[in-house]
């Protein structure tokens, strides 16, 4: 029973980062038409926006340590962060302690920039062409992006802690009534769930609640009466990918400490979320969002010793498994519309 | 001639000389001098260059005539290396078992994975064969190590149970040949500065791709070939008139699977091991990179865009820092420094940034590639058609 609790836990960790993609590529394919294989470089984008947030926080500048030498004999130099001069040590310190989930607020404008720059520079001019022509450009824009990020940063991955507040693990069982030690979860990983319901319950809400989504969702059912109707849907939707382009990015801030960041990781998420997508079903956003957990969850199952020494492999090759039954028996998805790509 | 009309037969012949005058045309600098190291006339490139070619040419067959976008080829590419590596394992070390294994292999790997995916068009193909790769990919890494050899990968072993050959316990391990002839074997004609290397693995793999080459311009004349781009333009239509495009579409991708196999068996047979990477799925978008970069749909592009590829690959990648000072060393010494500075992220470890923004800028403005990008030159340029006769005699496929 706790085995199986555990592996629940691991899998909705996995889970929140697939379901966090998988979202984003819904809201630019429901709105756009647009199979973006440049998603996973956002990702990685977002990931490396924490990695820049806690480097810039950490410039630090030369000073002296009073009556201290080094064995030559001139005085003893230290490095302190600019950021302890205006705020001060203790809360300085904390303040680079915190750069990961600080990064958050940096990377939605950045995010929400870079996604508006490439809709308008590149996708737009690419709605009328066949999906096979913008998955090849998405294609190019990843390679570019993550080339460029590789230049900057490096082809090593960076290792970027999180808070000293969460590291560490937390006796998950002793909470539900399992013996101490039985259930031992790592803080992060909680949060990261927990940061991913938000974000994705906060999309539902826009979507649902505001004025703003209801046009969205109005122009994603069908966008030319919403165009008759006299509203700029194109201007709506270049938002969404913005907004899409800054759930990837988060979805990255985020997993940073789970996972150090390099330039190729997103190409590694791209593959498992455009099959996340669509075994939810295209076009479908709680789909995606039910998709995710489940391969997440489906994922950890699989990769148990019990199940490896029945089947063994089974871990490595369930996800794929999964889609290739899904798309063969149920060619929408598990909650795809009527509609939508089926050519 | 050979059954085909007189542009289709010229541009063949063109090709075949190219192929096989490639040591000299591909070593245009004397040995010693600045330029040397764009010379791509050594033979490991060379292998690639056709190798390569061989693998694009029956990517084209797929992408290029049904309009299928496969992202998982390279698996079929990986099933032929295995092979053909089991086979000088366990056979002899002639290389045609290994091919003929190789590409019987690819073919009937490509004949299950194909009858699954060709059920669905569009991405969820695209995703499928995604996904078959991957899961061939993961396997071959993982469970599958006995048969693949894992992480290291395939290799020869000196105590090898070869049915001709025997194993042996001391000694080289033998290296892979053609009736006595060895794979790795060269000649070198020294003419001046100029050193010329002719590689029998080479002329090998050279011999074998304008065999393809000839044979994908006949399935690209056939009616076979005619059927498949029915499939592209309008599989609809193609259903209301009576016809099932299921056959002509698998039959496609069991042919350019084959095409992929029979490319991973020349791979194994000019360097003897094989590895998982090979068949992960950035593997399969490097074939699709080439297809479209050289000009899907077209018979020479993906030829010439797998050659641009590995040259840039190999070439490129190599120039460092130095070089460019050298280069722009006639530059006075501040600008020298902003120009090296400008161009440095493009050449060397970067070359792939130089490879995505070519692609993008192929895929944006020029969707027959780079012979579509010949053809608008010789049309802008109407007298410059005579000096390029390769481009000017192909036509896209559409």
């Amino acid at each position: 029973m706790d085995a199986i609790i555990l592996q629940i836990l691991n899998g909705l960790d996995k889970g929140s980062a697939y379901a966090l993609i998988a979202l984003g590529l819904t809201l630019i394919f429901g709105t756009l038409g647009v199979v973006n294989f440049a998603h996973g470089a956002l990702f990685m984008i977002g990931a490396f926006c924490a990695v820049t947030l806690s480097r810039l926080l950490s410039l630090s500048h030369k000073v002296e340590v009073p009556g201290a030498t080094d064995f030559l004999g001139n005085p003893q130099m230290r490095d302190v962060p600019y950021i302890y001069d205006i705020f001060g040590e203790s809360l300085g310190a904390s303040i680079i302690d915190w750069a990961v989930p600080l990064s958050i607020l940096f990377a939605i404008p950045v995010m929400i920039l870079i996604g508006v720059i490439m809709e308008r520079g590149l996708i737009k001019h690419f709605y009328k062409r066949p999906h096979a022509d913008q998955i090849l450009v998405t294609f190019g824009l990843a390679i570019v992006l993550q080339e460029i990020i590789k230049y900057y940063y490096g082809a090593n991955p960076i290792p970027t802690p999180a808070p000293a507040a969460f590291v560490g693990s937390f006796d998950f069982g002793a909470l539900i009534g399992f013996e101490a030690g039985q259930i031992i979860y790592p803080y992060w990983r909680l949060v990261y769930f927990a940061f991913a319901a938000l974000i994705i319950g906060a999309v539902f809400a826009f979507l649902q609640f505001t004025t703003f989504g209801m046009v969205v969702r109005a122009g994603m059912a069908d966008r030319e009466t919403v165009g008759l109707l006299g509203i700029n849907i194109d201007k709506r939707f270049t938002i969404m990918f913005g907004l899409a382009a800054a759930v990837a990015g988060l979805a990255g801030v985020m997993y940073t400490p789970i996972n150090s960041p390099n330039y190729h990781m997103g190409m590694d998420f791209l593959v498992l979320s455009f099959v996340v997508v669509v075994v939810g079903g295209m076009g479908s956003l709680p789909g995606a969002v039910l998709a995710g957990f489940l391969l997440g969850i489906l994922e950890s199952f699989a990769s148990m010793r019990e199940v490896i020494a029945i089947i063994p492999g089974i871990n490595q090759v369930i996800i794929y498994l999964v889609a290739i039954i899904i798309l063969l028996t149920r060619p929408r998805g598990l909650m795809g519309r009527k509609g939508v790509m089926e050519d | 001639m050979f059954g085909l009309d007189k542009k289709d037969a010229s541009l063949l012949l063109i090709v075949a000389v190219l192929v096989a005058f490639a040591p000299f045309f591909l070593n245009p600098f004397p040995e010693g001098s600045g330029w040397a190291q764009f010379n791509a006339g050594y033979p490991d490139l060379m292998q690639r260059f056709v190798i390569f070619g061989i693998f694009a040419i029956g990517f084209n067959i797929l992408f290029g005539l049904t309009g299928y976008l496969s992202f998982g080829h390279a698996a079929f590419l990986g099933v032929g290396s295995y092979a053909a590596v089991w086979m000088f394992k366990l056979l002899s070390m002639n290389v045609i078992p290994a091919i003929a294994l190789a590409v019987i292999t690819a073919g009937a790997f490509a004949l299950i994975i194909g009858y699954v995916s060709l059920r669905r068009s569009g991405i969820y193909f695209s995703i499928l064969t995604l996904a078959f790769a991957q899961m061939s990919f993961a396997l071959a890494y993982s469970v599958l190590t006995p048969i693949t050899g894992g992480e290291t990968g395939l290799q020869l072993a000196l105590d090898d149970p070869r049915i001709f050959g025997g194993a042996a316990t001391e000694g080289n391990i033998p290296v892979p040949g053609f009736f006595g002839l060895e794979m790795r074997d060269s000649a070198q004609l020294v003419l001046g500065n100029w050193v010329f290397t002719f590689n029998v693995g080479y002329y090998f793999a050279a011999i074998i791709m304008l065999l393809s080459f000839y044979l994908s311009i006949r399935i690209f004349r056939s009616p076979f070939g005619m059927m498949l781009r029915a499939v592209k333009s309008n599989q609809q239509r193609l259903n209301y008139t009576g016809l099932n495009p299921r056959p002509y579409t698998l039959a496609a991708f069991v042919i350019s699977g084959m095409y992929a196999g029979l490319a991973g068996g020349l791979m194994a047979s000019m360097d003897p091991l094989a590895g998982a990477e090979r068949m992960f799925w950035t593997a399969s978008g490097e074939v699709v990179l080439m297809t479209i970069l050289g000009g899907v749909g077209t018979l020479i592009g993906p030829v010439l865009g797998a050659g641009m590829i590995k040259y840039m690959e190999n070439i490129i990648s190599k120039i460092n820092s130095d070089i460019l000072h050298s280069w722009f060393a006639f530059l006075p010494d501040g600008l020298e420094d902003l120009v090296v500075t400008l161009i440095y992220p493009f050449i060397g470890k970067g070359w792939h940034l130089t490879l995505g923004i070519v692609f993008m800028l192929v895929v944006i403005f020029l969707p027959g590639g780079l012979v579509q990008g010949g053809q608008k030159l010789a049309g802008l340029f109407g007298r410059k058609k005579a000096q390029e006769p390769k481009n000017a005699t192909t036509e896209p496929a559409e």
